[in-house]
């Protein structure tokens, strides 16, 4: 017989989740929302006022000491010297192949403290290649199961959350962390997220999450606030042209046939994948992840062949329809000669070829 | 949220006799499950139709779902108003939001069909509503 699977884990917040009718899904090992009323609603939400969502399962691995820097800069891409107290960035964990073991942001919290949050399915992995490679420097230490993580989410999110903290928001830039409280609560406060909108992930003990979840719940409706499942999260983020692990980015592509080679700082110095990055970077990528709109009638999604002139020259990673655009929107991996703005190409949609066109990237961007 | 007037099918699509012609949609239960549906591929007038064979695709955000025909038949009449308005096989599935009628090849077939009663049944045996 085979053994059956382990059950899932819960965030602190899965009775909330129960109470709300939310409809709760298995990913990366966890039972998560996936919506509560509409995914349509809850992405439109997002976009004009503000939504909520438990990204509790995500992973927060915490580097620390005299060591930290230099191991993270040996396995990560980007550059950590730039990064001052305060700032965040993102970058990935790279194989020598200058492939993705994972994506991740790197919040400097001290001189010396970084934490890294990375993806929920991947914790496991990253956990044992840092600790492969780390031989006992770094401070390493897995510190995933001490923070609830709630990300606010929208142009109103600032507006909703600053009755409930005593820190100043405006002080706290995109891309920049501060301690604080909210409803008392000790907090850290990341202007960061997963949707092209202004936010905070809001990283607490998970004790204080309920609290937080509830009290922000019952302040942020009159301003538009509503609970957010994973279902949005995905819309929201394809819309902003950030990458989703396993979809779009995994081991078997390069950071920059990724198409994001800001994130890779080879001046730097050595680190895991340097070589290949740089002997890429001379010789020019063959395939490249672009963003296409689909241009006929039809939904482009993970796996469908993408075409030019009738002949396979990639294959679709993310696909959905752009509640933002009105059409359907995607990434795909297409040989470098068919990556440029405005290649014709079509999507192979159950035997049906769909004219599609590659567009910039990001689909959306916020007013600013 | 389950007529008494029509039939049901294993698949979660509802029929509904118009002398010889059968009118199908999806029930309360598959919408619901669905979630928001933005795209419905219909099939071609004309087009032959066996009893439970596919005869479309049912688009919500996240997934892409199958259609079944409840019966065997000739496509007579699709709904091209889901075409601009996929929507309305959620506000209106047993109405608004119908999706094809078929020229039914043996009426008999509708006999096999569940009725409301055995298809909310059904539906919680399958531990739906």
């Amino acid at each position: 017989m085979p053994a059956p699977d382990p059950p899932l884990l819960t965030t602190p917040l899965h009775a909330q989740h129960r109470s709300l009718g939310a409809k709760l899904v298995p990913f990366g090992g966890w039972e998560m929302p996936v919506q509560y009323r509409s995914i349509l609603e809850e992405h439109r939400a997002v976009r004009t006022a503000a939504g909520l969502f438990d990204v509790s399962h995500m992973g927060v691995v915490e580097f620390a000491g005299p060591e930290a820097q230099a191991l993270l800069q040996e396995l990560t891409c980007n550059d950590l010297t730039r990064l001052q107290v305060g700032q965040i960035h993102y970058s990935a964990l790279t194989t020598e192949a200058g492939t993705f073991v994972d994506d991740l942001t790197v919040a400097r919290l001290e001189a010396q403290r970084y934490l890294v949050t990375v993806n929920a399915a991947n914790l496991a992995k990253d956990l044992a290649w840092i600790d492969a490679r780390a031989r006992g420097r770094g401070g390493v230490r897995d510190r995933s199961p001490e923070f609830a993580l709630l990300a606010l989410q929208g142009p109103r999110a600032a507006e909703i959350l600053q009755p409930l903290t005593a820190t100043p928001l405006s002080a706290i830039r995109y891309y920049w962390v501060a301690p604080g409280t909210v409803l008392g609560h000790a907090a850290l406060l990341s202007r960061t997220g997963y949707t092209g909108e202004d936010g905070f992930e809001i990283y607490l003990a998970p004790q204080h999450a309920e609290a937080v979840w509830e009290g922000l719940l019952s302040a942020g409706p009159p301003l538009g606030l509503v609970p957010c499942g994973l279902g949005a999260r995905d819309t929201l983020r394809l819309e902003a042209r950030m990458a989703l692990y396993g979809n779009d980015i995994d081991e078997a592509h390069t950071v920059l046939e990724a198409d994001l080679g800001w994130i890779v700082k080879l001046e730097k110095g050595e680190f895991v994948g340097r070589a290949a990055l740089a002997r890429q970077k001379a010789e020019g990528v063959r395939r490249k992840l672009v963003g296409f709109e689909v241009l006929g009638r039809g939904i482009a999604r993970q796996h469908y062949p993408i075409l030019a002139a009738g002949r396979p020259v990639g294959e679709v990673t993310s696909g959905a329809p752009s509640p933002t655009l009105g059409k359907p929107i995607g990434l795909g991996y297409v040989a470098a000669e068919h990556a440029a703005v405005d290649s014709q190409i079509e999507i192979l949609i159950r035997e049906t070829p769909v004219p599609a066109r590659v567009v910039p990237t990001p689909f959306y961007k916020r007013p600013r | 949220m389950y007529p008494a007037d029509l039939r049901y099918s294993k698949e979660h699509e509802w029929i509904k006799a118009e002398g010889g012609t059968g009118r199908v949609g999806i029930t309360h239960h598959a919408q619901q499950a669905l979630g928001d549906v933005v795209f419905v591929e219909l099939p071609a007038v004309g087009r032959q139709v066996t009893a439970m064979g596919t005869f479309g695709v049912v688009e919500s955000v996240k997934a892409v779902s199958d259609l079944y025909s409840p019966v065997s038949g000739e496509v007579v009449e699709v709904n091209t108003a889901l075409e601009a308005k996929p929507e309305l096989v959620n506000s209106d599935c047993y109405g608004a939001g119908w999706v094809m009628a078929v020229r039914l090849a043996d009426p008999a077939q509708l006999e096999a069909l569940m009725d409301a009663a055995a298809y909310q049944a059904f539906l919680a045996s399958e531990g739906g509503q």
